[in-house]
């Protein structure tokens, strides 16, 4: 189990002080000027050696990704935008770091924007977030007036950071909706090429980081690269936010060293599954948009993004989803088909019409109301929303999908079975058939 | 997607206009974006429009479009694109919006909407007779530790039941909504585990000896590029030394016949190996063995920095020395390496 002193956001919970005050109390805000000092590259150079991987999701190297940014500005000024449009079913880590430990993500900001020659940096809130975002404003506010942020601060690198907010899209999470919709506009996805490093927001080059990637910096930077590599296993570093959601004695958000294996996370922290371990159904160990992974497949996987992976499945967020045998995992897979047909922006016809399909599909499935034959064809239906699309929204609509056949394929047909054994000749809606005979 | 049009022009009102306050704010928001921009102002302006007037009504679209120099079917796309604004009046004391995807969904935010059901409307949208309340189901607002939850205007109130659901809006229906405390509704912390905390227990604000530490580090010197930083930073304390004659250290044995092959414990390769046999450690039942200060001067000794804990060393060797492979894959679910 990971040691607070091991902990990088150590007011998650919001017992403390989320003042500047008590920000600096907590050894933020300490010797940032030494950072900015040692130069960019030194900064990429460290966070490279971390061995960080985006939090949003994706788990793309984060120093890398800063390194794509350019190193002398052709006449365009450089952005950072800090993606907290935080949607993803499951996840609700950046929220606790935005309410409770805010300091610590301004100050990445200005370590992250430092690194990339941005002195602009905008940090896009989803809309329902309100009091997220005040917390916020707040923080910044005061790094203004301390003169840690702003023109001629302490840190001798000019640097504002605008709050945006979007209005309830979920789609606005990927980052070049974002973009769209930090522009004023609605939030469809753009193509890439060309990379927002060289044409992002307003068309000037810009990087689009997770909350908790840049919120982790600072820490990095202070206790050095190889304390954050110790953690987790090769290729997976660090400690993680994890939000444990769903069927577990104690739902809760907690900060662990990556590659904890699943079964520890939950005994320490979660007091465990809700009817004891043998109750256990499936896990979404990575928010909604992962496959799911049989109770029996993830207990001892430890949770970093390539153990998941080699169960077809992904860390993601982080948002492990725990579901035991009360659950109707079919209606619940199905919800969440819901929810991306909800979500999908409609500006590629594969998404639009097939998210929209599959939930159509699946609602019949929960009933039993389907054909066997129509399992296979929404698999392949799935695999061509898979693939086909601008962003990854479709890729993330068609994976728990794929995750419930390949995982519960039986439970469908055994529905199906038990629906059309109750149907009679005069029609298949034979719910209403049996309650007349009643 | 879904498909959301205006409200019919008969709920229309014919004009649009900020109050002092929010036209200030308004000029303040616009101003925070590169020149020419301004369009990128146009969620938090029709943000603003709606909770001034309840819901984004048609004249508030053309109002923002003006004052934003932009075409208004492009602020009608943003208004319609985006499912936060209400397109429609809602419940004037509450819009209850009831967060129904699959983590509230487990914990129960069927119950929830069926209470919505029976107290406000059979309708999502619809208000109830009197116009003070209306609800909708939302998609994840965030907050799935704390499910079931809802979100009333700009405040969420989580761990819910159908019974405590019941009891806000009645309080909303009152007047006396802002006597609810927002937040979780039971006992329990933000996001913490219910009953208790399971981290960040001690104090987190740092001592200065700690802080001065901390300094030397960033300060610029040469050797602190190329030195490693994690060992001079990570210690509050001076680096523990282990020492060979500790009483501590785990027995060491001669060489048995059958050494076990320690490199099947994840984490050992052949280096580690070596070292093991240099302290005496050959088998798996002596690793199975150590207790918690052995496993610590080891760790201490190997500078592992907590690594035989973070690795399973003891739950790995403890299976291999009870029945080897098999039992290894049972406890694990995969072949040792």
């Amino acid at each position: 189990m990971l040691q607070d002193k091991d902990r990088i956001f150590t007011n998650i919970y919001g017992i403390h002080e989320r003042s500047l005050k008590g920000a600096i109390a907590r050894g933020q805000w300490d010797g940032t000027k030494g950072f900015v000092d040692q130069g960019r590259d030194w900064i990429i150079d460290q966070i490279k050696g971390s061995g960080l991987r985006g939090r949003g999701g994706a788990g793309f190297p984060t120093g890398l990704k800063w390194s794509f940014m350019p190193k002398e500005s052709d006449g365009r000024p450089s952005y950072l935008v800090v993606n907290a449009d935080e949607s993803e079913p499951g996840t609700c880590k950046d929220r606790d770091i935005m309410r409770h430990d805010p300091h610590i993500l301004v100050e990445g900001c200005l370590i992250a924007g430092f690194a990339m020659g941005a002195h602009h940096c905008y940090i896009y809130v989803r809309g329902e977030f309100v009091r997220e975002r005040e917390a916020l404003q707040r923080a910044i506010d005061e790094c203004y007036e301390a003169g840690l942020i702003g023109k001629g601060n302490k840190h001798g690198w000019d640097y504002d950071i605008v709050v945006h907010h979007g209005a309830g899209a979920y789609i606005c999470g990927e980052e070049t909706a974002l973009l769209e919709s930090l522009e004023g506009k609605k939030g469809q996805p753009r193509l890439k090429p060309p990379f927002p490093a060289n044409v992002g927001l307003y068309g000037c080059p810009t990087t689009v980081n997770n909350v908790e990637s840049i919120a982790v910096t600072p820490t990095i930077l202070r206790r050095g690269s190889s304390w954050f590599n110790a953690f987790g296993a090769e290729r997976n570093s660090g400690t993680k936010l994890f939000s444990i959601s769903g069927h577990v004695e104690r739902p809760c958000t907690v900060e662990e060293a990556m590659s904890i294996p699943f079964r520890e996370l939950i005994e320490t922290h979660c007091g465990g599954i809700r009817g004891g371990w043998d109750n256990l159904l499936a896990v979404i160990p990575g928010g909604s948009s992962v496959r799911c992974v049989p109770g029996a497949d993830i207990v001892d996987c430890p949770m970093d993004f390539d153990s998941l992976m080699a169960h077809k499945s992904g860390l993601g967020t982080a948002a492990v989803i725990v579901m035991d045998k009360s659950t109707d995992i079919v209606r619940a897979i199905a919800r969440l088909a819901y929810f991306y047909k909800h979500e999908s922006c409609g500006q590629c016809t594969p998404c639009r019409e097939g998210t929209g399909w599959m939930w159509r599909v699946l609602t019949r499935m929960v009933d039993g109301r389907a054909e066997k034959k129509e399992i296979d064809m929404l698999l392949e239906v799935s695999k061509q929303v898979e693939g086909h699309t601008i962003c990854a929204l479709g890729d993330a609509a068609a994976w728990p999908v794929q995750g419930l056949i390949t995982h519960f394929r039986g439970e469908i047909e055994r529905r199906i079975d038990e629906y059309s054994y109750r149907s009679t000749s005069d029609g298949a809606v034979s719910d209403k058939v049996l309650e007349a005979a009643e | 997607m879904s498909a959301r049009r205006l409200a019919q022009d008969s709920l229309q009102p014919a004009s649009f206009k900020f109050n002092a306050a929010n036209a200030k704010w308004a000029r303040e928001t616009i101003r925070r974006y590169p020149k020419g921009r301004q369009a990128s102002a146009v969620i938090p302006l029709l943000m603003r429009a709606q909770d001034q007037d309840g819901w984004v009504t048609k004249a508030s679209i053309e109002t923002m479009a003006d004052m934003l120099n932009m075409p208004y079917i492009r602020v009608l796309e943003v208004a319609t694109f985006y499912t936060q604004f209400q397109l429609q009046p809602v419940g004037t004391k509450a819009h209850i919006q009831v967060c129904g995807t699959t983590p509230c969904m487990l914990r129960g935010a069927g119950d929830l909407i069926a209470v919505c059901k029976k107290k406000i409307s059979q309708q999502p949208f619809e208000t109830n007779e009197d116009g003070t309340l209306s609800w909708e189901e939302v998609e994840c607002q965030g907050a799935c530790v704390n499910a079931p939850m809802i979100m009333v205007f700009k405040d969420t109130y989580e761990d819910l039941s159908a019974d405590r659901l019941e009891e806000i809006i009645d309080a909303f229906q009152s007047g006396e909504g802002d006597k609810i405390k927002p937040g979780t509704q039971i006992e329990r912390i933000n996001s913490a585990p219910f009953g208790g905390l399971t981290a960040l227990t001690t104090d987190p604000n740092v001592k200065k000896a700690q802080s001065s530490g901390r300094s030397n580090n960033t300060s610029k010197v040469a050797t602190a590029k190329s030195t490693s930083r994690a060992g001079s930073t990570k210690p509050v304390k001076a680096a523990p030394v282990a020492n060979l004659d500790d009483k501590n250290r785990p027995k060491s044995i001669e060489k048995p016949k059958q050494a076990d092959d320690l490199k099947l414990i994840s984490g050992v390769g052949p280096k580690l190996e070596g070292v093991l046999h240099t302290l005496g450690i050959y088998t798996f039942s002596q690793i199975a063995g150590w207790k918690k200060a052995e496993r610590e001067w080891v760790d201490i000794y190997l500078k592992f920095k907590g690594r035989i804990e973070r690795d399973l060393w003891i739950k790995q060797a403890k299976a291999l020395a009870r029945g080897g492979r098999e039992e290894y894959v049972k406890v694990f679910g995969k072949e040792p390496r």
